[in-house]
């Protein structure tokens, strides 16, 4: 069925030919079919000569993705911007950088925020994971790893623990953090995920049991970061998914996930399925993040543009470009009420758009090299940004 | 092809040679890479650009020159920005890439006093992916050596370079050495103000490939990206045309792409299976609520008064039940009635009810797992070694107040209720999950900013 390697979901007897084995898990008409990858082959080959051929199966394809254009068009009754066009204008901010953290000997390609607000976790690509206090700019921890591209990093809900997703060895690991200095943190590295190509992002759930990965080998995973098993993978993506996000909301268990296919996929946890996909962008996408209220979801991506989604009209509803903005857009954050979209962008800058009204409010510059990461504080009070220029930033 | 054909470097302003160039390797390119020489040469553009001219100079002419002054402000028509800072932004990152540089000095940035800007060869855009050897380099640094001019003297990180190159390529040296003397031979027959032209560009290339220590090197990439680039492991074309003997050693990044899956059969199929589902969503209808006319308006009101009321009404029950199913969190509400008609049921039925609601909502894999905390899953469980009645009391209490905190809230706000209580009219077959944004928009007016 597909020229690459995947996670096989199930084992067992395949339909056709008995013989047990890791089973594909396709669905023809709805019907699920567990052939031995074998059997697919051959049901491909035969499927194939019955005259059914691939060419009129991607125009059938091609139409259907007309229409639904066109069925997402017909409600699309006013701009986001007309609307908005109510509400008052956001004052002026005035937004400094208020520390620099230094300590990286090379680009920091990903950092995150601990939930207590203060701390925050930032990986680059000399091997080294660091710890830091936001406020007194103690470097709490520092692990060095010996690969070194470290593409993505998260805390634990608890802060009691780091996972850390792998460019050379496609794993995604899990250390635990602890208060003793001198203890060397590495040797507690627990490998958690595995994929046969880079991690490019990693969270946890909503607890410090499970971890969500997504790699460039185009799918993403759900472990189980006590046995390291895998309980659901999500297939869908033609090319590498670069970023992931999960839903706030508490009792959605869905994701969005974006990829160099230029597509976003909003997926259902619990059963793997892909419940919505955009494909707007006309390049790869960078980054995704949820809306803080879990109805919508910006993306950022190399075409220079960030745009706004939203799950309930199923369409894009705002595009946040300029005509001098030429560089890719790397990253995106909400700020906590989500009326600002704050974006790092490839030429050193991070703009910060007026969400509602589609204008951009404001610039920062200080970085020195392109922008790796922003993230909002959980307590919106503070941004920080992760720069090739190895250092980070934290504006308020 | 230019050391070994003899041919004069100014064949790489031809247009069929640049074509040429662009047909070896049409695959993905950098998106910013495109906009940025569109720029450029909007701004080179006789009648809209900036004048490109020689200017006099003290005991020489200085040819193909703009000031710097000019130039932010012919980058804000394109960029349609106001003459800025911003301008000045774009600019300098435009010059760091390559596509203009000073003609007298080695970093690369634009600086709006009077200094001379030229701008740079189509052959060396960086749009052409070019990942110049040392060996290249190394022909490069030697040239300048032999250049007896003052002003062509290597500067100390240079110098440094060719130090190091020299020890690296200590047997190659004498290749290297002859390539640069050809090299010069063929420079010389050059016209003079022609030379000058391609010697600075030349420069302005390696300002950006070997950037002065300090400098941001451009040419870095993202290495998530770096194997769908043009030119993955091909022979890396060499800047003056040479053919490297030897093996080419495999960059680690440039690994075999196997990149875009190649559409099967059952990829296509699985593709439109999944579009008809989406087409489905939106042309859903709203199944009628349980009854043939539409509840009146108080009952409707009613239902916003508490999750209780709501619940109470069958009506209401069915429509708060369509709402979680359209979040995916149906469960609760199906597991919290479930259990009422648990306790209804007749005595004889009780355990085996009891055991089925474990089954379907709270075992471990279950088809549909609610969200418990664990004091309650413990005491659920003890419960069940004697099952009766009032076995999930705990359990329903909790979700009860889950639904009501969260689910039920956003329920009030959503459409589905919102439309019933202004008793909108409502076409059968536009119903659904969908909504249009005017009536998203709604809860949004009175946001206010953080």
């Amino acid at each position: 069925m597909c020229d690459q390697t995947f996670m096989a979901a199930t084992f067992g007897p395949c339909d056709s030919c008995g013989k047990t084995g890791p089973l594909m898990n396709i669905y023809i008409k709805n019907e699920p079919v567990n052939y031995c990858s074998f059997c697919v082959e051959v049901m491909a080959y035969r499927g194939l000569q019955k005259g059914e051929t691939l060419e009129t199966l991607r125009q059938e394809s091609d139409t259907l993705k007309k229409k639904l254009e066109e069925e997402r068009g017909k409600l699309n009754d006013v701009e986001l911007h007309q609307v908005a066009e109510k509400i008052e204008v956001v004052g002026a901010l005035s937004i400094k950088t208020r520390r620099v953290l230094k300590g990286h000997g090379n680009k920091v390609l990903c950092m995150d925020w601990c939930k207590d607000k203060r701390r925050l976790v930032s990986s680059s690509q000399d091997g080294k994971v660091i710890v830091w206090d936001g406020f007194t700019l103690n470097k709490e921890n520092g692990v060095s790893l010996p690969c070194t591209w470290v593409m993505a990093c998260a805390y634990a809900p608890s802060g009691c623990a780091v996972a850390l997703g792998d460019g050379l060895d496609n794993k995604c690991s899990v250390i635990p953090l602890s208060l003793d200095k001198n203890e060397n943190l590495a040797t507690k590295k627990k490998s958690v995920a595995m994929h046969t190509n880079y991690v490019s992002g990693c969270t946890f759930t909503s607890s410090d049991m499970q971890i969500l990965t997504s790699s460039g080998d185009g799918s993403c995973a759900l472990w189980d970061v006590e046995s390291g098993q895998l309980l659901q993978s999500f297939h869908g993506h033609t090319a590498d998914v670069l970023s992931l996000d999960l839903s706030p909301s508490e009792t959605g268990n869905t994701f969005v996930s974006g990829g160099c296919d230029k597509k976003s996929c909003v997926w259902d946890m619990r059963s793997g399925q892909n419940i919505q996909t955009f494909e707007n962008h006309e390049s790869d996408i960078n980054c995704v993040k949820y809306y803080p209220s879990g109805d919508a979801f910006a993306s950022a991506s190399d075409d220079a543009t960030c745009r706004l989604y939203d799950l309930r009209a199923d369409r894009e509803v705002a595009i946040y470009q300029k005509d001098s903005i030429i560089f890719g857009a790397s990253s995106v954050d909400f700020s906590l009420s989500g009326r600002l979209l704050f974006a790092g962008y490839n030429d050193y800058s991070i703009n910060v758009w007026d969400v509602l009204k589609v204008t951009r409010v404001s610039i920062l510059f200080g970085h020195e090299n392109r922008i790796s990461r922003v993230c909002v504080s959980p307590d919106g009070t503070a941004l920080c940004s992760a720069s090739w220029d190895h250092t980070l930033r934290i504006w308020a | 092809m230019i050391v070994k054909d003899g041919q004069p470097f100014s064949i790489v302003e031809d247009e069929g040679f640049q074509n040429f160039i662009k047909i070896l390797d049409p695959s993905y390119s950098i998106p910013s890479c495109k906009t940025i020489e569109d720029i450029v040469t909007r701004i080179q553009d006789e009648t809209e650009g900036v004048p490109i001219r020689t200017v006099k100079s003290f005991m020489t002419k200085i040819p193909s020159v703009v000031t710097g002054l000019r130039e932010p402000a012919v980058i804000c028509t394109p960029c349609s920005v106001p003459f800025t800072a911003e301008a000045m932004h774009i600019g300098s990152l435009i010059a760091a890439q390559g596509y203009f540089f000073p003609i007298s000095d080695h970093v690369l940035s634009l600086k709006d006093d009077g200094t001379f800007y030229r701008f740079q060869a189509p052959y060396f855009w960086a749009s052409n992916c070019w990942e110049p050897e040392n060996t290249d380099y190394a022909i490069y640094l030697c040239k300048r050596t032999m250049q007896n001019k003052t002003r062509l003297e290597l500067a100390d990180y240079e110098a440094e370079n060719l130090a190091r190159l020299q020890r690296a390529f200590a047997r190659k040296w004498e290749f290297i050495y002859m390539q640069a003397e050809a090299q010069v031979k063929i420079d010389r027959k050059k016209d003079k103000t022609e030379r000058k032209i391609l010697d600075s560009q030349e420069r302005a290339f390696w300002d950006v490939h070997r950037p002065v220590p300090g400098c941001v090197n451009t040419t870095e990439m993202d290495i998530r990206k770096c194997r769908r680039l043009k030119n993955p492991h091909r022979v890396k074309k060499s800047v003056y045309g040479l053919v490297e003997e030897g093996t080419q050693s495999q960059s680690p990044i440039h690994t075999p792409s196997h990149h875009c899956r190649k559409g099967t059969k059952e990829d296509v199929e699985k593709e439109i299976l999944f579009l008809n589902t989406q087409l489905d969503r939106h042309c859903m209808k709203m199944s009628k609520v349980a009854e043939s006319k539409e509840p009146s308006q108080q009952r409707v009101k009613k239902w916003g008064f508490s999750l209780e009321e709501a619940l109470k009404d069958l009506v209401g029950q069915k429509l708060f039940l369509k709402f979680l199913e359209s979040e995916f969190s149906s469960e609760n509400l199906r597991f919290w009635l479930a259990v009422q008609d648990l306790k209804k049921m007749p005595q004889q039925d009780v355990a085996q009810r009891a055991q089925d609601i474990w089954a379907e909502f709270l075992a471990e894999g279950a088809p549909s797992p609610i969200n418990l905390d664990s004091h309650s899953y413990e005491r659920t469980s003890q419960n069940l070694k004697d099952p009766g009645r009032y076995s999930y009391e705990d359990a329903q209490d909790h979700i009860y107040k889950l639904m009501k905190s969260d689910s039920y809230a956003r329920f009030l706000r959503s459409n589905v209720y919102q439309d019933l209580l202004m008793a909108r009219k409502k076409l059968e077959t536009e119903q659904g999950r969908r909504t249009s944004l005017e009536k998203f928009t709604r809860s949004v007016v009175s946001f206010p900013v953080c």
